[in-house]
């Protein structure tokens, strides 16, 4: 599993799963694996990222992620800078591409990158010398989800291939979705995509999964089943009548989970929505391995900015 | 390959409105009259005065004496298609309101080059098209400049709020030729039957831009594999079609003329040729981009908001579908939606861009190169789609070579390679998918009532000898 990848990591930016060759997806993982060991040190600090600048750039807010970044850049001793949309010159109604030029001429090395607006990143990075990490673009992608999902299953499973994995919840609005169908589909596990009809996008089959109208169906012999956030306040009653129908018909419950693999695991990408997509018992149960998710988020973003700072040193 | 001009009189060179022109040696087609060969044209006063056969005639005689007579110029038209003006019945000239992307002068001049005699502006300026004083502003402009006539569309409703009737009357006596509200939909159904029975008082058609907003929400392209792939919020392509239904619906009990602007579905493409087998007063433009680009497009170029209009590029099936009915005769016209769009207001994220792109300039390279080169349609089935068809449409005065008819032509070369070039357009803005696309089919020149028109910063095509 920490035999070195015979990939070399090419990429100035990381925008998305779609792009990633198997090669590389494990390289990422085998990377964080060996950043792991850091955290677990009495002086979690390691000296690889010294003199480099991370901006991190958040137009939407996020807690769990752009902690998660903030504390890899600094156990990899980066120079970080944070910038956040309410009070930035964004509010005052400078252009995105305006506001990264004016931070590319304070020459960032890495610019970590969260919006509302999908190919956010991707307009970025066809502007910027900096290298670009997509930490989230509206519906579209969002890579380092998926790569710590992984890791995190390959922990618990020691491998990704022919493990059956299903996704539940608010498949349309979810990026995180999108880039777990990618990942897991490339690596060879099975994927199966389950929620209300009115949440479920157009064409989803074609990218390789298996659509479940039942929380049971998607369940039956799951080795891995991920929960996703509704939110309601967001999706309009269009989609769903109310949170508690919602969770009559996909609330996933210990009893619930009767179909599935005897050794499965529950995920969840947070921020948890207890008594909506996931009940209390599941969520802090033998199963729930949530909080390890987080854990594993700082290696794996550790291995990220590592490998996108290394290529950027030798293009520049 | 650039057409020739010989003249005996220095003065009359090219541009000069007086005299005779003889457009020699060229392949003249005109769908309306069935023409398509070895034919020579006479242009004479501002109007078409004779096409003749090649070698025989007054044209043998003319060109024989083009040495010693004074007042005919004779425009060596060898390898190029001769056509009656093309006419672009679907374009936004910004002007007034929104000089800073496109105004009735430089839309004019991308008009031209594009090779279009003529072209039909929609009302959404500011203000709105949707009185007698906004028509004749737009039309006092073309006059002044004058590189295309320029025929106005007023509102269908006042200040396109869909909720009361816009002057229709008095805007068609200034000159309006239809009416529409395009760029947003009549989406009141009572409004449109309403326009419907109205605009029948001015026998105008109703252009309709069929687009149920509630349908539609935020969405920034087609919903489908690659609205999904990208996590942009889809268009459905019931969106277009449940509008198309209803206003067939509606046109059976009105009656009138009902037009589709830049039809992009299937389903609504089989709406449209089911209701004509019954007999309603329907027709249908489609674009060339939705004929050319599907959405897949988004995802090639990285979210490009060069990819963004409404209506959204379509599926695959929906662009054979569209290509089927230009076949089949089911499609009236080929229109741009030609919507310029300052570059600073496409370079941003692809939901904040607005909807629209370029169209007059190219156009036509398009339609050669990629309709006609593989044969999907013929070259005289593409100068009725272009110029015949909108003429029909709208009964504007063009469209035709016939005697007597407007000596509005337009020449091109369809055989002459050229690469798009955005940064030399002629319109005041850039947006387009095709910057840099190599195409095989250009126009050469167009002549306005016998005039040939000259652009500003471009060496004449064909040179005056």
């Amino acid at each position: 599993m920490t035999a070195a990848s015979p990939v070399r990591w090419t990429r100035e930016d990381l925008l998305g799963i779609a792009e990633l060759s198997p090669g590389e997806i494990e390289l990422v993982l085998d990377t964080a694996e060996s950043f792991r060991e850091v955290g677990e040190r009495p002086i979690k600090k390691v000296p690889t990222l010294r003199g480099k600048t991370v901006v991190n750039l958040f137009f939407e807010s996020s807690t769990r992620t752009r902690s998660s970044f903030e504390i890899a850049e600094k156990r990899l001793s980066a120079d970080s800078l944070n910038f956040s949309a309410s009070g930035s010159a964004l509010a005052k109604g400078e252009s995105l591409v305006d506001t990264a030029l004016n931070l590319q001429a304070m020459a960032p090395d890495l610019i970590v990158i969260r919006h509302a607006h999908a190919g956010a990143p991707h307009l970025l990075a066809k502007k910027l010398k900096a290298g670009v990490i997509n930490a989230g673009d509206g519906a579209h992608e969002h890579p380092t989800q998926a790569l710590l999902d992984a890791y995190t299953i390959r922990r618990h499973k020691g491998r990704l291939a022919g493990l059956k994995v299903a996704i539940v919840g608010d498949i349309e609005h979810s990026r995180v979705v999108r880039s777990n169908i990618h990942l897991l589909t490339k690596m060879g596990a099975r994927v199966t995509v389950a929620g209300p009809r009115t949440m479920m996008p157009v064409g989803i089959e074609r990218l390789g999964v298996e659509v479940a109208h039942t929380l049971a169906e998607a369940v039956r012999g799951a080795d891995v089943i991920m929960m996703l956030r509704i939110q309601l306040e967001r999706q309009g009653r269009m989609a769903i009548p109310s949170n508690k129908e919602y969770f009559e018909l996909f609330g996933l419950t210990s009893a619930r989970l009767a179909g599935a693999a005897d050794d499965v695991i529950i995920m969840h990408p947070g921020p948890m929505n207890r008594g909506v997509e996931i009940a209390s018992e599941v969520a802090d149960g033998p199963y729930s391995v949530i909080l390890e998710q987080v854990t594993h988020g700082v290696s794996v973003r550790m291995a990220v900015l590592y490998l996108l700072s290394g290529v950027h040193e030798e293009t520049a | 390959m650039a057409a020739t001009t010989t003249t005996a009189s220095a003065a009359a060179g090219p541009g000069a409105p007086s005299g005779r022109l003889l457009i020699a040696n060229g392949r003249l087609i005109d769908p309306s009259q069935g023409l398509d060969g070895a034919h020579d044209l006479l242009l004479e006063d501002g109007v078409v005065a004779a096409v003749l056969d090649r070698g025989e005639g007054p044209g043998a005689g003319e060109r024989r004496h083009a040495g010693e007579r004074r007042d005919l110029t004779v425009l060596d038209a060898s390898g190029l298609v001769v056509a009656p003006g093309l006419i672009d019945m679907h374009v936004h000239l910004r002007e007034p309101g929104q000089e800073y992307k496109e105004t009735v002068a430089t839309g004019t001049m991308a008009a031209a080059a594009g090779g279009f005699t003529a072209v039909a502006c929609m009302a959404n300026t500011e203000p709105v098209n949707d009185n007698r004083s906004v028509t004749e502003h737009i039309l006092a402009e073309a006059r002044r400049h004058g590189y295309a006539r320029v025929h106005p569309i007023g509102a269908v409703s006042k200040q396109l709020a869909g909720l009361e009737l816009a002057e229709i009357g008095e805007m068609v006596r200034a000159g309006a030729v239809a009416v529409s509200d395009d760029g947003r939909p009549v989406m009141n159904a009572e409004l449109m039957r309403r326009a419907l029975l109205y605009a029948r008082h001015f026998d105008v058609p109703v252009i309709q831009h069929a687009e149920d907003l509630d349908l539609s929400g935020k969405g920034v392209m087609h919903e489908g594999e690659w609205s999904t792939r990208l996590g942009l919020a889809g268009i459905p392509g019931a969106a277009e079609d449940v509008m198309v239904a209803r206003d067939l619906l509606l046109l059976e009990d009105t009656g009138g003329r009902y037009h589709l602007a830049h039809l992009s579905t299937a389903r609504s493409l089989e709406l449209v040729r089911r209701a004509r087998r019954q007999g309603l007063p329907v027709t249908c433009e489609v674009t060339p981009h939705h004929l050319v680009l599907t959405d897949e497009e988004v995802a090639r170029t990285v979210f490009s908001t060069q990819c963004k209009m409404k209506p959204p590029l379509r599926s695959e099936r929906d662009r054979q579908a569209l290509l089927a009915g230009l076949a089949d005769g089911t499609v009236d016209a080929i229109a741009s939606d030609h919507a310029p769009h300052h570059a600073d207001e496409k370079d941003v994220e692809f939901d904040l861009a607005p909807f629209g792109i370029l169209g007059l300039e190219t156009t036509l390279g398009l339609c050669l190169d990629r309709l006609v080169r593989p044969g999907i349609i013929d070259l005289s089935r593409l100068v009725e789609l272009l110029s015949t068809g909108p003429a029909r449409v709208l009964r504007l005065p063009g469209g035709t070579l016939r005697p007597g008819s407007l000596a509005d032509v337009t020449l091109f070369d369809p055989e002459g390679e050229v690469t798009v070039a955005a940064g030399a357009f002629l319109s005041r803005s850039r947006n387009t998918p095709f910057d840099g696309w190599k195409l095989r089919g250009r126009p050469v020149a167009t002549m306005l009532g016998g005039r040939r028109i000259e652009l500003p910063g471009r060496a004449p095509a064909p040179a005056a000898k």
